[in-house]
């Protein structure tokens, strides 16, 4: 905490785009001293008496030599990205030039920001809710074009606005209940009845739950579609992975009991992203350093979104693929069938024939199939439309976990208990949904009671 | 002639806080303006409803008057909120004007160590940032240890009618005139509140045959913890109901600038839960009537009290309003309407103690604070008693929390995030309206009131065995079964069916079994107090939502017991927002609990402080 420096008073800098070779490079100084220090530096006009959010033409000089030839632009607080007055040089591209900028403007007292800063400061100076902050700093980290989507999403506020309409909804029923309680003999003022509760917590309840379904894949598209091939041994799990990968990462020999370490790596079907693990093949084994490996694999189909059971073509149903079956069957599971080629003396009539796929591993026959099946089975296509709600930050969505919980209780003893005591549930969900947005306790409750209801001596 | 404590000013908080002293031992002298106006209510004539209520009832769990002078004079006992569940149960009495004051002075003066005086406070002499004693407009000064002011309504008041400004009190009484400059000379912030009170009628002016009446309950209470009733049912006054109409809205309308408030003439703010009729009208322009108590003032006198119509309009205005409502055509006015603007002290001013940050040994108490209602101020009054003299001893101060009392959340309120217009108390300002229950306040604190002093042995005896009572009575509950075979008994229940045995503690959970019927179909023995059944049976019936809010509560208390030490320099810690450090600064929390409910410290800053605090310790 103490070397983070202070992230109020401090003037930060950083290159706000990549070190590398490009036309131009911008280097953006944020805090109190910005303008100050670059003007000390730029040769042509007095920075300080420029109106605010204008570009600047000159140069970048110290002790007299001309360091760059620059735009500079100056922008002064509030309304600026952090609140604070920025400014922002345009220089040329190319690692020299721009980081002996960097480099004179850290020796004249900026601080080289650490990730995310410049949005944080931006969130305590109140620009943004916690939402949006945690969406930009999820959209500085996004690899995919996907990913991209979703950040924007909670950036441009729209799983905020989600949540604030939640809330408001919330509190106007509280607020009612409130001054029902506190105005007991105002016989004018509408009386909130248990159907009312019912009515508003059915559409809180499904909203919240549709809200964390949808998020369920959103995460997906956050964190990747996290993919187990899994199987007896040597039925052709790690050529399955290289022919999904298009490489030969995996070793593949025909001695069963070959992979004993779990091997991933990654590929995009429709834009997302396929974390793929393969996985010690499963069967009885004395060998201890295999038994590892074995029970390794057991836990990485518990953990996966979706599970490949990989099934030889030409043989039998063995007990322990028959296990397998049962062990997946409450997951998201594809049963593929290796070595299509050979002779069919598998029995697929106890399969779920929905989820099979043949494919053969050694022609990469089925290989596309195995992706469309992929691609339909998480809806993948539909993740790109807007009317698709999604929160992909994990502590966010706990928090609506939390709120789902608790709509069940409401529902639930919204016959035996009276209304007042109903209500203790209706003010946590409200709460919690404030601490999604990050909103700090003030007065909003009886702001908006006493805004809505008229009462009084 | 010495004293250990003054306290300047009589009304409720004034009472309450010569009361704790004087009992607590301390020669305590009470300086009031006039002896006839001593408890006086010069606005609603009631005390308790919901939240106040409660209030009153943890007055006299620690100790405090207001109850038992309540249950000595009330012309009608209700509890109210009786529909819903018994978190916002709330008992409400009509005080009689006349009989409240004349017993609250009948205590004062049979109290020992406690000296009243008739006079007005100009100001306080301090030496070294501390309070010694208190001078007189006489001139005369009067030395003590502490200096509690209880002053109302009065610093630098003005009554306002229609476009008139006229210094003075309530009842034509004198103002404090320099005490509140005199605070603003010691570095205080001083703000100005409003206040307004309606009509008085002449009783037999009003057309009671057209009006619905509002009677008292039919079951006998009381609000102390202490005592029996003292009433008889049919003994009660009853209330009456009557509403606004169109006309009286076109007549307000028509005349909305010759009031104070919209005419400009101002300055002070006023509480929005008591907006004077001509706010209602103009704010909700959608409603047709606005709903109005009568209330009797007192067995005493003719004057009825027109709850709702609190209005600044000129006098000609007000009898035209009032002929337009229903009842009141040929009504009688005694006295108008008006707003009254006085002086107040900025609560951020103060410590939890209810103790001055600035002048040491100065405690304020009502609403020279902010607030606003006898119950806020009595409670108030009670705390700066027992504070001042727990100083006095060289003690900790009591500090209430959240989840102990509603007095906890009216003072932490006030010294958390001050208040812009007066303060009223609410359940909903309330986190852990469950836990603070009207049937529970002697349980959450008759304990701090038998340590500090206030409740005697004998009390507190019979406190104690209240608790072993309901301990039994649990106990005996889990231990009783019904058994599937006592068909009759179980027929009797209007149940569903038992399949194996059944606990009577399990039974009761089930919403149409009452601890009532248990007690008819015998199961239950007769000895057990009505409180204590009704104890044991909430007890039973809510534990679900009690044990939630027991854990959101403990959640609270871990930050509650995260002290942040008096010297802290919030300039030093690095990362806070310059809106928190600024109110940091300005509150100085005693706790990092406290300090995540002043209002512009976000969740990032207490993060930020918490981690401070943890590395402070261990520098320390």
């Amino acid at each position: 905490m103490g070397s983070w420096g202070d992230i109020m008073n401090d003037t930060i800098v950083s290159l706000a785009t990549n070190l590398g070779v490009a036309a131009i490079s911008i280097i953006r100084i944020s805090g109190q001293e910005s303008i100050k220090i670059v003007n000390d530096l730029f040769k042509e006009k007095d920075l300080e008496k420029v109106k605010s959010h204008t570009i600047n033409y000159g140069h970048i000089v110290l002790d007299g030599e001309i360091i760059d030839e620059v735009l500079v632009s100056v922008m002064r607080g509030p309304k600026t990205y952090t609140g604070e007055d920025t400014v922002e040089i345009n220089c040329h591209g190319g690692i020299g030039a721009t980081n002996k900028i960097l480099e004179i403007l850290i020796k004249k007292g900026c601080r080289l920001a650490s990730r995310g800063e410049f949005t944080k400061k931006r969130f305590l100076n109140g620009h943004i809710d916690l939402m949006q902050a945690e969406a930009i700093l999820d959209l500085i980290n996004s690899e995919t074009e996907k990913e991209r989507k979703v950040a924007i999403q909670g950036l441009n506020g729209n799983s905020s606005k989600m949540i604030k309409d939640l809330r408001e909804i919330l509190i106007n029923l509280i607020s009612n209940i409130e001054v029902n309680i506190d105005y007991p003999e105002y016989e004018d003022i509408y009386e909130v009845t248990k159907e009312d509760i019912r009515k508003n917590i059915d559409i809180i309840h499904e909203k919240i739950k549709k809200i964390v379904a949808e998020s369920e894949n959103g995460k997906l598209i956050k964190n990747g579609i996290k993919t187990a091939i899994i199987g007896r041994p040597n039925v052709g799990k790690s050529s399955l992975l290289n022919r999904l990968l298009g490489n030969e990462k995996a070793i593949v020999t025909d001695i069963p009991g070959t992979t004993r370490d779990i091997v991933e790596g990654n590929i995009l079907i429709n834009g997302i992203k396929l974390n793929i693990i393969d996985t010690a093949g499963i069967r009885e084994t004395k060998d201890i350093v295999e038994q590892i490996g074995v029970n390794k694999s057991l836990d990485i189909m518990e953990e996966a979104d979706l599970v490949l059971l990989l099934l030889n073509n030409n043989q039998e149903l063995t007990s322990e693929d028959k296990e397998l079956i049962a062990k997946t069957k409450d997951k998201n599971t594809i049963i593929v069938i290796n070595k299509n080629d050979l002779e069919e003396k598998i029995d697929i009539s106890s399969l779920d024939l929905e989820n099979i796929v043949y494919i053969n591993t050694l022609t990469y026959k089925g290989i596309e199939a195995l992706k469309n099946k992929i691609n339909s089975m998480f809806n993948l296509g539909k993740l790109d439309t807007n009317e698709f709600n999604y929160i992909t930050n994990e502590r966010q969505l706990s928090k609506l976990r939390e709120c789902l919980d608790l709509s069940l209780d409401v529902k639930n003893n919204l016959d035996t208990l009276p209304l007042d005591i109903i209500e203790v549930d209706l003010k946590t969900i409200w709460n919690t949904l404030g601490t999604i947005l990050g909103v700090t306790y003030d007065n909003e409750l009886l702001d908006n009671l006493f805004s809505k209801f008229c009462v009084g001596k | 002639m010495e004293f250990e404590a003054i306290v300047v000013g009589g009304g409720h908080a004034g009472c309450e806080a010569s009361l704790a002293l004087a009992r607590l031992n301390h020669k305590t002298l009470l300086v009031t303006g006039n002896i006839k106006n001593i408890a006086d209510m010069p606005c609603n004539p009631s005390v308790g409803g919901p939240a106040k209520g409660i209030l009153v009832r943890e007055i006299d769990a620690l100790g405090g008057e207001m109850g038992v002078n309540t249950d000595k004079s009330h012309l009608q006992l209700k509890m109210l909120n009786t529909k819903k569940g018994p978190a916002v149960w709330a008992l409400r009495a009509q005080a009689d004007k006349i009989t409240y004051p004349k017993e609250m002075l009948k205590t004062l003066r049979s109290t020992k160590n406690l000296e009243i005086k008739e006079a007005i406070v100009d100001d306080l002499i301090v030496s070294n940032q501390k309070v010694i004693g208190v001078k007189l407009e006489s001139g005369e000064e009067i030395k003590s240890k502490v200096v509690i002011l209880t002053t109302g309504t009065y610093l630098k008041a003005d009554i306002l009618v229609g476009a008139s400004r006229t210094p003075g009190g309530p009842h034509g009484e004198k103002e404090a005139k320099n005490l509140s400059d005199n605070l603003r000379k010691f570095g205080l912030t001083i703000q100005r509140l409003k206040t307004g009170t309606p009509q008085r009628i002449a009783k037999n002016s009003i057309d009671y045959s057209v009006l619905e009446r509002e009677d008292g309950d039919k079951i006998l209470r009381t609000f102390s913890f202490d005592i029996e009733p003292l009433y008889k049912i049919e003994d009660q006054v009853p209330c009456y109901l009557t509403y606004t109409n169109l006309e009286t809205h076109k007549i307000i309308m028509e005349n909305l600038e010759k009031s104070s408030m919209y005419g400009g003439y101002v300055r002070g703010i006023g509480p929005r839960y008591c907006p004077s009729i001509e706010d209602k009208v103009v704010r909700f322009k959608d409603k047709e009537r606005h709903q109005l108590f009568l209330e009797p003032e007192s067995k005493y006198y003719d004057d009825i009290y027109l709850q709702g119509f609190s209005t600044s309009m000129p006098h000609d205005i007000q009898e035209k309003m009032v002929h337009s409502l229903k009842g009141l055509e040929h009504a009688k006015i005694l006295k108008y309407a008006y707003a009254i603007e006085y002086d107040a002290i900025d609560p951020l001013e103060m410590q939890a103690s209810l103790e001055n940050k600035k002048i040491e040994n100065l405690f304020t108490a009502g609403q020279i604070n902010g607030t606003s209602g006898y119950e806020e101020a009595a409670a108030q009054g009670l705390m700066a008693g027992i504070n001042a003299s727990l100083k006095m001893r060289g003690l900790e101060p009591l500090i209430l929390k959240r989840n102990e009392a509603y007095i906890g959340v009216l003072i932490d309120d006030l010294v958390t995030k001050g208040t812009k217009e007066p303060y009223r108390m609410l359940t909903s300002r309330a986190e852990y309206r469950l836990l603070l229950r009207n049937d529970n306040a002697d349980i959450r604190l008759r304990e701090y009131g038998h340590q500090v002093g206030l409740i005697d042995d004998i009390r507190y005896a019979k406190f104690k065995d209240k608790l072993k009572q309901i301990e039994e009575l649990t106990n005996k509950l889990k231990e009783i079964k019904i058994l599937p075979t006592e068909k009759d008994l179980i027929e009797k229940l209007h149940t569903s069916p038992i399949l194996d045995g059944i606990t009577l503690y399990d039974l009761l959970k089930r919403p149409e079994i009452s601890i009532d019927k248990l007690m008819e179909l015998g199961k239950i023995e007769e000895k057990y107090s009505d409180a204590v059944l009704e104890q044991v049976s909430i007890a039973i019936k809510y534990q679900g939502y009690i044990a939630k809010e027991m854990k959101e509560a403990s959640k609270l208390s871990e930050l509650e017991d995260i002290k942040i030490p008096t010297d802290i320099d919030y300039n030093k810690i690095l990362n806070i927002a310059s809106e928190g450090r600024q109110k940091l600064d300005q509150v100085k929390p005693r706790t990092l609990g406290q300090a995540s409910r002043i209002s512009g410290v976000n969740p990032s800053d207490i993060a930020v402080l918490s981690v401070y605090l943890k590395r402070y310790k261990n520098e320390h």
